[in-house]
């Protein structure tokens, strides 16, 4: 049973993620990760974790994602052109520097870990009550920081997306090639 | 199979009639209650007090052409609808419409997942709905349609963070997310409506915002956006989006009376010593005549309000209900902490 | 059957590979960012999965803490991505040489 949902999901995920990559339509991409990351959260499921599967839906695909959309749609970026400056030896360079990474990675997990028997799932390592206590007792600090990182990453936001109207350049009209 | 599995398979079904059945006999509430509303007769021609109006809509919607606009990203615009679903036929696997009961000798729950993180996985499933409004209107390449899922979705995200102060409110008191311990604590003291007045408030006002309701349809207002981003869409397509909205509706109204009214529980009356079998069956109609009652309140706010304008809408969320839900979320803290709820 | 924890690992691998391949070759800028999450979510996989293996819920709890930095991460950039759009109408990285030499 949980072979059968890693295999699944684990396909899922590695498929939506070379289309996020590949895909050359922004819209597909970002709805290509929306695939990647609820796979990954199905997957934290299975690795004991549910809330962390709650949270990477909610705050990843249900907020995250939502801004690049939203993003892509008001810019009206279209699909990238192929045009001469992206050569086919930086794209097969990047697949090779990949390749290389994948291999050396899955290596040494594999070197380090092949036997490696992880420990029964009890309800304690599951419970939502354990990991909070942990959370606002241990991670009290983190927790207070990351709120007042949001609270600055808010105001940096509100203010770089503002129209600053003496910047606006002269041209407002795109130019021909920057059409979609 | 195991008898865990066909107890998850039984409880599914059991939600999933219910909610399929919901679209046919809102369609049929939703002309006659307001028919009624204004003196009127409303549909009577198909089948008894036009009972069968539901149905001969669908065969309607079947039979209409399936139209797609010459320049839409079409893989997108079919995938739009069925997104629609998503949230509506998930989000109930959390709510729980029984205590835990014995029938034919096994123990079960009466909720499909137990989790800790219920609410949570509750919030996290209807979040994704706002992909289907944001892909219809995008795909749809009409600027109506963009216009109304910018609006539905600006509109989403900002009342969901109301919407998920107030629940932060109603879980404190039990000192849990999930919801089956919920109703438990509010069968051991008292409905969450009374203890907490504004957080309920602020819910249900987020509620109509969240489904796109009157009076916060802006979306699709058809007085200014033809229909938003429902614009080029027909037939069993448009059905989709319509049942998934009824269906959204009814998901959140469990998850209302679930927070606030109880859920599947009745105040003052105990049914423990009764079968198992009986339990699950009064357990589920109370619940559903408290969301039959929800959905009720859905169609009466309907006809009665005029509609927002939409800066009166973002006024009304980032002004009103978002400061409301954070003097209630501090009331429920002091009150907890003083020993009070 | 139970998987085991290393073929977590394995996967998280792969994923971050294909996100280092979009990094590398995407031109558009959005493209660029979204194979950045895409890596951050294979760290985040490798994370639980050790968590998992050590029965140490450190490492949720540092998923927890890059998920809210993402989310920073991610205002502030796109923010970032409309004003440089206002201003050169244009995201794509090859034509942003200003600050190149």
């Amino acid at each position: 049973m949980e072979l059968a949902v890693f295999v699944l999901f684990g396909l899922a995920a590695l498929v939506s993620a070379a289309l996020v990559v590949a895909h050359r339509n922004p819209v597909y991409a970002t709805m290509s990760l929306v695939v990647t990351l609820v796979s990954t959260a199905v997957l934290f499921v299975l690795l004991g974790s549910p809330f962390l599967a709650a949270l990477q839906i909610l705050l990843y695909t249900g907020a995250i994602l939502v801004l690049f959309l939203f993003v892509i749609m008001l810019l009206n970026i279209g699909r990238e052109r192929s045009s001469g400056a992206r050569s086919p030896a930086q794209t097969w360079s990047a697949v090779i520097l990949a390749l290389l990474l994948a291999g050396s990675l899955g290596r040494l997990v594999w070197d380090a870990h092949k036997d490696s028997e992880a420990p029964p799932l009890d309800a304690t390592f599951v419970s939502l009550r354990g990991l909070s206590e942990q959370l606002f007792s241990s991670y009290l600090l983190p927790f207070e920081l990351i709120g007042l990182l949001l609270l600055v990453a808010v105001v940096a936001a509100s203010w770089l997306a503002r129209r600053h109207e003496e910047d606006e350049p002269e041209v407002a009209a795109p130019s021909p090639e920057d059409r979609p | 199979m195991s008898p865990e599995t066909v107890a998850t398979l039984a409880k599914i079904g059991v939600w999933l009639t219910a909610l399929l059945s919901v679209a046919p006999a809102m369609l049929w509430f939703e002309r006659r209650i307001p028919a009624f509303m204004q003196d009127r007769l409303g549909p009577n021609r198909v089948g008894p007090l036009g009972l069968l109006q539901g149905i001969a809509d669908a065969v309607k919607f079947i039979f209409k052409e399936e139209f797609t606009p010459a320049n839409a990203d079409r893989p997108l615009f079919l995938l739009a609808p069925v997104l629609a679903l998503i949230p509506a036929l998930t989000t109930y696997l959390v709510i729980p419409f029984g205590p835990e009961v014995v029938i034919g000798g096994h123990s079960t729950k009466l909720v499909v997942i137990d989790s800790d993180s219920g609410v949570l996985l509750f919030l996290a499933l209807a979040s994704l709905g706002v992909y289907s409004l944001v892909l219809a209107g995008y795909s749809s390449n009409n600027k109506y349609s963009l216009m109304g899922s910018i609006r539905a979705s600006a509109q989403m995200v900002s009342y969901e963070l109301a919407l998920t102060t107030a629940v932060v409110c109603a879980l404190i008191p039990a000192g849990t997310l999930n919801l089956a311990e919920v109703v438990d604590y509010q069968r051991a003291h008292l409905w969450q409506a009374i203890s907490q007045p504004i957080g309920m408030l602020v819910f249900l006002v987020a509620a109509f915002a969240e489904t796109n309701r009157l009076p916060f349809d802006l979306p699709e207002a058809e007085s200014e956006l033809v229909a938003g981003y429902l614009t080029e869409y027909g037939g069993l397509r448009w059905a989709m989006f319509f049942m998934g909205e009824y269906m959204s509706m009814t998901t959140l109204s469990a998850l209302f009376v679930t927070l606030y009214f109880g859920g599947w529980s009745l105040p003052f009356v105990d049914f423990s010593g009764l079968s198992g079998l009986v339990q699950a069956l009064i357990g589920f109609t109370v619940l559903a005549a408290k969301i039959a009652a929800m959905l009720f309140l859905f169609v009466w706010v309907r006809w009665t309000f005029p509609r927002f304008r939409y800066d009166q809408l973002m006024r009304l969320g980032w002004k009103a209900l978002l400061p409301l839900a954070v003097l209630q979320l501090v009331a429920t803290a002091a009150l907890t902490v003083g020993g009070v709820l | 059957m139970t998987v085991p924890v290393s073929w977590y690992l394995l996967l998280a691998a792969a994923l971050f590979a294909i996100g280092v391949i979009g990094a590398l070759t995407r031109r558009s800028g959005i493209a660029i960012f979204l194979s950045i999450e895409l890596m951050l979510n294979a760290a985040n996989l490798t994370l639980a999965a050790y968590s998992r293996l050590l029965g140490d819920r450190a490492g949720q709890m540092v998923v927890f803490f890059a998920l809210a930095v993402a989310a920073a991460e991610a205002a502030v950039g796109l923010a970032l991505f409309i004003n440089i759009f206002r201003l050169r109408r244009t995201i794509d990285v090859n034509r942003l040489n200003l600050m190149r030499w």
